[in-house]
């Protein structure tokens, strides 16, 4: 087993535990916990990809900024302690079935396609690349992207300001 | 690894979120299980750039990233202005809109 193959066997096992972490809880609060360790874990998985910019991009982003309006919101709707804060699932089977059923279907889609090849060799920075692709040819979209931001937080500070 | 390992596990990853998603009985729950998903399609979208060797896949993640940090920013404030108005976000209480 080369250090790679045990690195991504390692960070699936914990990805897939944190994700699972994240939907069976009852504790909301600790669903974000979880999600916390599910996103850095993500965020290792575009590092095992060659990615440290996204995984940066994921630290700050993710783990920083989702997570921290999660939990505002969470502290702004739930009382922390107490009861309020557990929650009940519903429809276990069935959403146990249907996710089963994507599962084996994209598996299927998967193994049909027998995605093969070994991984082409990457030569220089790619974190210039993507800085160069971004005012290259990604310019327009990257600035629209920029509008649709302020967008989103100038509809989200509307829709949240206090009354009055 | 081979690519067919990081569709795998993005494949698990997307399957967990939609049982979230289909199960939470909390709105700010069902958000978290939509995060998994748009995650496993990052790790999609990253693990196909990598192994075709085109910088796309990794651009295309990185907008993902930030519409998802938007989406979270306002389907949030859609929740807390709920909250206000129904003093709750138990999804299945709010029929509102039910004819």
């Amino acid at each position: 087993m080369t250090a790679e193959a045990l690195g991504f066997a390692a960070v699936a096992v914990v990805l897939l535990a944190s994700s699972l972490g994240v939907v069976l809880t009852p504790n909301l609060f600790h669903a974000v916990l979880y999600l916390a360790v599910a996103l850095v874990a993500t965020g290792v998985v575009f590092l095992l990809l060659d990615a440290p910019f996204l995984f940066g991009v994921q630290l700050l982003l993710y783990a920083g900024g989702v997570v921290t309006i999660v939990v505002f919101a969470i502290m702004l709707t739930e009382r922390l302690v107490g009861a309020s804060i557990r929650q009940a699932s519903r429809y276990l089977v069935n959403g146990a079935l249907v996710s089963a059923a994507v599962f084996v279907g994209v598996v299927g889609f998967l193994v049909q396609m027998a995605p093969t090849g070994p991984r082409p060799a990457w030569s220089g920075d790619l974190t210039a690349a993507v800085g160069r692709a971004l005012v290259g040819a990604f310019a327009v979209p990257f600035e629209l992207l920029g509008v649709l931001l302020v967008i989103a937080l100038v509809g989200a500070l509307y829709f949240a300001r206090s009354e009055g | 690894m081979p690519l067919g390992a990081y569709l795998i596990l993005a494949a698990l990853l997307f399957a967990i979120g939609l049982f979230g998603v289909l199960t939470r009985r909390n709105a700010v729950g069902i958000l978290l299980g939509i995060e998994l998903m748009l995650n496993a399609v990052n790790i999609n979208l990253v693990a196909f750039g990598r192994f075709h060797a085109d910088l796309s896949g990794m651009i295309f993640a990185l907008f993902t990233i930030a519409i998802t940090v938007a989406e979270v920013a306002v389907g949030l404030a859609i929740v807390i202005v709920i909250f206000r108005v129904r003093r709750t976000i138990e999804a299945d209480h709010l029929d509102l809109l039910r004819g």
